[in-house]
């Protein structure tokens, strides 16, 4: 029998508060669940692999924002993660103290920017950088390969990758600079007693020694990137139905976020506001596997006991 | 980024028909102070249980969730939340489901800086107390939360810049209009829903209005987070 003492009580009501997260999780995917049951029913699988997107025939498929998805996300990793190898590697390896510091605190404040100001200057600025000067000319000179057709807008699937690349920049940074910094100097110090070149420690023995770290924080950039609602929704253009499916980098898109906060409100038919919210537990399902991955891996690396970094 | 010279008194204090934006402050400034009100008490107490007692099994799944959450899609939280509330409880959009939206957001975050502020106290500060004779819940309370003061204080702050830029989440609760705060049971305006709005206008005047909107947004979070770095300067040097 717990005695009821003052800490006793106390433990009791701070251990329930700390379930509230738990409490958040199961209650978001319960939501999700229920209220995609009636689209589940309704189409199945079909639900998955169709590509309609038509209330007037009852048929609904998030193939398209499924691909989308993860194009875009592709194509943010492709472009995020070397810039932010890049920008965690000179942090941690090459800058001077007077420049680590300020260049490390611009590197977080990126990361504090609200993404629907992101969405502002995509749409705005960055949309006809991409157009002039990456769209024309490659439509122009390689518009045979089908990736590069279409007429380019702006408003498309490389922009928004673009677009998210840039925000999963502080993310990656910050947490393979952390990796990077983790890195013993008995390791550095071995390998230059053996004569390697300061790219050659970089290269195969820091990143060698930190891969799974590294790897982790491209995942939790990976999760940021599929998330990502309002820049995406501002600069994808917004397809729906077989013709978000992606076939070209210049064509408009959907993302599973962006469809959402496009249509959520639109619905005409309980059916299809039991789609949306479908959708967003595919997504749900999506973010959940990538962030278990992220997480397992980065607590490996840096060896969390009692959440401690040791 | 790019200022914009959007920005007078009128802007700032009008009402959406003038093309201001004095409800989107406004409206920013209530989600905050609603987000706050639920978020911190129970953020704060969670990292509080994760940092004094989370040596056991059911802590580290707490601890693991939470880090899980903080990488969620923010439009599920804004989905739940409307099901939850818009839909379940009070049938109208508000910005108490607003709050409960960005809470749900907040609460992870806020848990997570807590914990490892509270780990920077020395065990001796608790042994001290406790040699006293004190109770370990007052040492919690009166001893050891006052000594991680800053800590917990520079990560709400952090937490509240993340919060007031969210916009899917309170685009799902609280909807968005041109007028001023109307009460709890009704829709409101916010300074990333103005954003967003605005900016899907060809009129030249409201995506005007959306680049100073951008603009007030981005200096009160990038204010609160050089705020939080200067206060907070060697603090957490590694």
């Amino acid at each position: 029998m717990i005695k009821l003492t003052g800490d006793n009580i106390f433990k009791a009501i701070i251990a329930i508060i700390a379930a509230s997260a738990a409490i958040i999780l199961l209650l978001n995917t319960y939501v999700l669940v229920t209220g995609s049951a009636n689209i589940f029913a309704t189409s199945g699988f079909e639900f998955i692999s169709g590509k309609n997107w038509d209330p007037g025939i009852s048929s609904f498929g998030v193939l398209p924002y499924i691909l989308g998805t993860l194009l875009t996300s592709g194509i943010a990793l492709l472009v995020g993660v070397p810039l932010s190898l890049g920008i965690a590697i000179f942090i941690v390896e090459m800058a001077p103290k007077t420049v680590r510091v300020p260049f490390s605190y611009l590197v977080e404040m990126l990361a504090a920017v609200p993404s629907v100001i992101y969405g502002l200057w995509g749409l705005f600025v960055l949309r006809f950088w991409v157009l002039n000067y990456i769209e024309k000319p490659l439509n122009t000179y390689l518009g045979w390969i089908p990736i590069f057709s279409g007429t380019p807008t702006g408003l498309d699937i490389l922009t928004a990758g673009l677009i998210l690349a840039i925000m999963i920049i502080p993310t990656v940074a910050s947490v393979s600079r952390e990796v990077i910094s983790a890195v013993p100097n008995s390791i550095r110090e071995g390998a230059y007693g053996i004569g390697a070149t300061k790219w050659e420690v970089i290269r195969h023995w820091v990143i060698n020694y930190g891969r799974s770290g590294i790897f982790g924080a491209i995942i939790l950039g990976l999760g940021r990137a599929i998330g990502e609602t309002m820049a995406v929704t501002m600069v994808i253009g917004n397809a729906t139905g077989p013709k978000a499916m992606p076939t070209s980098l210049f064509q408009p898109g959907q993302t599973l976020p962006s469809l959402i906060a496009n249509g959520f409100f639109d619905s005409d038919t309980p059916l299809q506001s039991s789609a949306y919210i479908g959708a967003g537990l595919v997504l749900l399902l999506i973010s959940l596997l990538i962030n278990v991955a992220a997480h397992v891996m980065v607590t490996r690396v840096l060896k969390v006991k009692g959440g401690a970094v040791e | 980024m790019r200022g914009i010279p959007a920005i007078n008194l009128q802007f700032l204090t009008g009402d959406g028909l003038r093309y201001g934006i004095g409800p989107a402050i406004q409206g920013t400034l209530i989600l905050i102070g609603l987000t706050s009100a639920i978020g911190i008490p129970i953020g704060i107490m969670t990292g509080v249980y994760l940092a004094e007692y989370g040596t056991n099994k059911y802590a580290s799944w707490i601890r693991s969730i939470n880090d899980i959450l903080t990488g969620f899609p923010s439009i599920i939280v804004g989905i739940t939340a409307y099901s939850l509330i818009v839909v379940g409880l009070t049938g109208t959009f508000s910005p108490i489901a607003g709050a409960v939206a960005l809470a749900f957001i907040m609460i992870p975050i806020i848990a997570r800086t807590t914990e490892e502020s509270l780990k920077l106290v020395p065990n001796s500060v608790r042994e001290a107390s406790m040699a006293l004779g004190i109770h370990r819940w007052r040492t919690i309370i009166s001893v050891i939360l006052p000594s991680a003061k800053s800590g917990l204080i520079t990560g709400t702050i952090l937490a509240v810049a993340r919060i007031a830029g969210e916009t899917a989440p309170i685009m799902l609760t609280i909807l968005g209009n041109t007028y001023f705060f109307q009460g709890l049971g009704k829709a409101m305006d916010a300074l990333p829903l103005r954003i967003f709005a605005s900016s899907r206008s060809h009129l030249q005047v409201e995506q005007t209005q959306a680049w100073g909107a951008a603009l007030v947004l981005i200096l009160i979070v990038l204010a609160l987070n050089i705020g939080v770095r200067l206060a907070s300067r060697g603090r957490y040097k590694r």
